[in-house]
C-alpha cells in the first residue's frame, strides 16, 4: 500500500517525533532488559551469572545449555583419571566440571510436549472457531444470542475453580497426563475466545462476495473457502497468536494434570532450580529455548496480520 | 439468452415488505431497468431472480422453468453488485477469471484467458490485469465487475447500479458502452438504477418501483409522456413535472374529476405579458450552463421550468402562462386519461 491511509493524519513535528521515539526506545529497553540479560545468562557459567557487579562484559560458555540437556554425576579425580579420552566438546566440557555425562534431561521431551500440545490445541481451537464464527455470522441459528453467550460464559469461572474436577474426571477416564487431554483442555478453554474474536472478522466480510461465488458456480464450502478463509486471513493470525499464547504459557494445570509422558515446559523448567544449586545458565537457557517458538510463530504471521490492515483501509 | 418471468412475487424481511405482489416479464434480449428511490426493493428484485433470497409467494422462472427454488449457481445468471464488486485478495485477472474457474464450469486455462482478454478489451482493462484488484480506480473497478459478468456469458445479467459510484462523465461513457455491448451479445439485462438518465438511455423498456410495487411498466416514452399517476410522472424529467392543483392554472378543458393537473417544462406556453393578461411573475433566472431554469411564482404557488434557449427574460418580469399539453389526476393521484 502506498502513504494513503483510511483517514487523513497530519505529519508530526521534527520534535514532536524525536520526543515520541525517545519515549518508545526508553520503554523498548525497560521491557527488554529483563530478556535480555536472561539470553545472556544462558550464555554464561554458573561462577559468571552469580559474580557480584554483575559481568556485563565475559566469555561465552555453552555450558548452560549442556546443563538444561544432560544429567550429570560429580566424580572423584581418582576415577576420571580411569576414563578414556573425552569423545566431544560437551564430554570435556562436563569433565572440566569433575562430572561424566549420565543421560540426556528430560528437557528435550518436555520441550517436545509443549510444542505438541500448544501447536495441537492451537490447530483445533482455530479449526473449530473459524467453522463456528461462520456459522453464527451467516445462517439463522435459533437462540444464537444465547448459545454466543453461553460460549463465552465457559471463561468467567475461573480455571482453578474447576480444576480438581476436570482432574477427578481426567483420572477416570485416562486422559491425566496425556498430549490428546491436554489438546482437549486447552481447545476447551480457547475455543470460546475464538469464536469471538473469529465472529467479528467474519462480520467484517461482505456477504456479497460469497453470493456472487454462489452465483457464479460454486457451493458453499468451496466459496467459504475461496473466498472468505483469504480474507479472514488476518483473523486466523491474531487468534492463532492468542491461542498458542495460552497454551504455550499455561502453568496451573499442566501441573495438576500431567507429571510424566505429557508434561509441558512450564511446570519443568522450574525443576531445574531445585536440582543441586541454582543452575542459573540451564535456567537462562531454558527460558531462552522456551521464549523460541512464539517469537517464531508471531513473526510468521506477521506478514498476514499486516496486510489484513491495509485490506481494511482499503475495503470502506 | 433467455427470458425471466415473475408472478405476483412476495418477499417481506420481518415487518418490512420489501416487494409486493411484483410481476413482470424480461423478455430474451431485451434490456429493463427497474428505476425506484432508496429502499423501494430494487436489490431485493434482483436478488430474488438470482436465488439468493427466496419469496414468500408468488414464483420466478426462466425460460419457462420454474425456478423459485433452484440453487443461485444452477440458474445460470450473473449479478454485478451495488457495493463490494472485487474480491480484494485476488488480482484483476484471477477476479475475472474466478467465474470461469467454478467447479461447474471447469473451463481450461487458454480458453479462459483468451475470453478474459476479449472482455478486457472491450471494457479497455486490459493494461490493468495483473493489478491487484484494491489499487484500481472505482471506474476500474466497476469495469471489471462488469467484465466478471461479462466472461461467463450467462442466459441473464442481473445488474445493480452497477455505475452509482462514478463520475458523471464517466457514466456517461460506460452508459454508452454498456447498451452497445448489450445490443452486440443481444443479451438479457435487468438492470437496477435510481438514476432516471441511465433509465431513459439504456432501456427497452423501465419498471417504476415504490414501496415494494411495481407501479408502471413501459417504454421510455410511454413512461414519461403517458405515466399512469402522480409518482410515475414526478420520477422522470429533469427539472420534474410541476404539479398544482386544478385550476390555479389556466387549461383548456378539464375532466370532471380532475383533482391536480401536472404540466412538465415543455408543455408549458410562456409569453411576456405586461396587461391584465398577465397571471404569473418570474422570481429568478438559475443559470446551470448548458440550461437555465426559470423560477416562476404562479398565484400561491412556485413552478421550475426549463427556459427555451436563447431567452430574454429575466427577474421580476410579468408574464401570462398557459398549459399546452398538461395531465390530470384525480384525487387519489391516479391519471385521468
Ligand atoms: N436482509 C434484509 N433484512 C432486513 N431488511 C431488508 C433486507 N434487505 C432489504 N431489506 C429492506 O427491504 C427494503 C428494500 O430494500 P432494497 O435493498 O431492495 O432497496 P433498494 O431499492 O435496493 O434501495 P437502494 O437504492 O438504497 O439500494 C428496505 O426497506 C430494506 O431496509
Ligand atoms: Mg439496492
Amino acid at each position: 500500500m502506498s502513504s494513503t491511509t483510511a483517514h487523513s493524519v497530519v505529519e508530526p513535528g521534527r520534535y514532536l517525533r524525536f520526543f515520541a521515539g525517545a519515549v518508545v526506545v526508553v520503554y523498548a529497553l525497560v521491557t527488554m532488559i529483563p530478556l535480555v540479560w536472561i539470553f545472556i545468562t544462558g550464555f554464561k557459567t554458573p561462577q559468571d551469572s552469580i559474580s557480584y557487579p554483575p559481568k556485563v562484559i565475559f566469555e561465552p560458555s555453552l555450558e548452560g545449555y549442556v546443563n538444561l540437556f544432560t544429567t550429570r554425576t560429580r566424580q572423584t579425580p581418582d576415577y576420571m583419571a580411569t576414563l578414556p579420552p573425552p569423545e566431544t566438546w560437551y564430554d570435556e566440557l562436563v569433565r572440566s566440571r569433575q562430572m561424566v555425562i549420565a543421560g540426556p534431561s528430560k528437557f528435550g521431551e518436555r520441550f517436545m510436549n509443549s510444542i505438541i500440545i500448544g501447536f495441537g490445541s492451537t490447530f483445533l481451537s482455530v479449526f473449530l472457531g473459524t467453522l463456528a464464527a461462520y456459522a453464527f455470522s451467516r445462517f439463522r441459528i435459533p437462540l444464537a444470542d444465547d448459545l454466543l453467550f453461553f460460549i463465552l460464559s465457559t471463561r468467567m469461572m475461573p480455571p482453578i475453580a474447576v480444576a480438581i474436577p476436570i482432574f477427578l474426571m481426567y483420572r477416570t477416564v485416562g486422559l491425566s497426563d496425556t498430549h490428546l487431554g491436554m489438546i482437549i483442555l486447552y481447545t476447551t478453554v480457547n475455543v470460546s475466545l475464538a469464536v469471538w474474536l473469529l465472529k467479528g472478522f467474519v462480520d467484517e466480510i461482505p456477504r456479497e462476495y460469497e453470493e456472487a461465488a454462489l452465483i457464479d458456480g460454486y457451493t458453499r464450502f468451496q466459496a467459504f473457502v475461496k473466498v472468505v478463509l483469504p480474507q479472514m486471513a488476518t483473523g486466523i493470525a491474531a487468534t492463532a497468536i492468542f491461542c498458542l499464547i495460552f497454551a504455550w504459557n499455561e502453568y496451573a494445570f499442566a501441573l495438576l494434570l500431567t507429571s510424566g509422558t505429557a508434561q509441558t515446559a512450564p511446570p519443568f523448567i522450574p525443576t531445574i532450580i531445585g536440582e543441586g544449586g541454582l543452575d542459573w545458565p540451564a535456567i537462562g537457557a531454558g527460558v531462552t529455548l522456551f521464549l523460541l517458538p512464539v517469537l517464531v510463530f508471531t513473526i510468521l504471521l506477521r506478514k498476514h496480520l499486516l496486510r489484513g490492515i491495509t485490506f481494511g483501509a482499503v475495503r470502506k | 439468452m433467455a427470458n425471466v418471468s415473475l408472478r405476483n412475487i412476495d418477499k417481506s424481511f420481518g415487518e418490512t415488505k420489501a416487494v409486493r405482489n411484483v410481476t413482470f416479464e424480461v423478455a430474451k434480449g431485451e434490456f429493463l431497468v427497474l428505476l425506484g428511490p432508496t429502499g423501494a426493493g430494487k436489490t431485493t428484485t434482483l436478488r430474488l431472480v438470482a436465488g439468493l433470497e427466496k419469496p414468500d409467494a408468488g414464483s420466478v422462472l426462466i425460460d419457462g422453468a420454474d425456478v423459485t427454488s433452484a440453487a443461485p449457481a444452477s440458474r445460470d445468471v450473473a449479478f454485478v453488485f451495488q457495493q463490494y464488486s472485487l474480491y480484494p485478495h485476488l488480482s484483476v485477472y484471477d477476479n475475472l477469471a474466478f467465474p470461469l474457474r467454478s467447479p461447474a464450469r471447469r473451463m481450461p486455462e487458454d480458453e479462459i484467458r483468451s475470453r478474459i482478454e476479449a472482455v478486457a478489451g472491450m471494457l479497455r482493462i486490459g493494461g490493468k490485469l495483473q493489478n491487484r484488484s484494491t489499487k484500481l480506480s472505482g471506474g476500474e473497478m466497476q469495469r471489471v465487475a462488469i467484465g466478471r459478468a461479462l466472461v461467463r456469458r450467462p442466459a441473464i445479467y442481473l445488474m445493480d447500479e452497477p455505475l452509482s459510484s462514478l463520475d458523471a462523465k464517466l457514466r456517461a461513457d460506460l452508459r454508452l458502452e454498456l447498451k452497445r455491448i448489450q445490443r452486440d451479445l443481444g443479451a438479457t439485462i435487468l438492470y437496477v438504477t435510481h438514476d432516471q438518465i441511465e433509465a431513459m438511455t439504456m432501456a427497452d423498456r423501465i419498471g417504476i418501483l415504490s414501496e415494494g410495487r411495481l407501479v408502471q411498466v413501459g417504454s421510455p416514452r410511454e413512461i414519461y409522456a403517458d405515466p399512469d399517476n402522480v409518482y410515475v410522472a414526478a420520477r422522470l424529467g429533469q427539472p420534474s413535472i410541476n404539479v398544482l392543483p386544478l385550476g390555479a392554472l389556466p387549461v383548456r378543458s378539464a375532466p370532471r374529476t380532475a383533482y391536480s393537473v401536472g404540466v412538465r417544462t415543455e408543455h408549458l406556453d410562456i409569453s411576456r405579458d405586461g396587461g391584465p393578461g398577465a397571471n404569473a411573475r418570474l422570481d429568478w433566472v438559475e443559470h446551470l450552463g448548458d440550461q437555465n431554469h426559470l423560477h416562476i411564482r404562479l398565484g400561491d404557488h412556485r413552478l421550475t421550468i426549463l427556459a427555451q434557449p436563447g431567452t430574454d427574460l429575466s427577474a421580476g418580469e410579468a408574464l401570462r402562462i398557459e398549459a399546452a399539453n398538461p395531465l390530470f389526476f384525480d384525487e387519489d393521484g391516479r391519471r385521468i386519461r
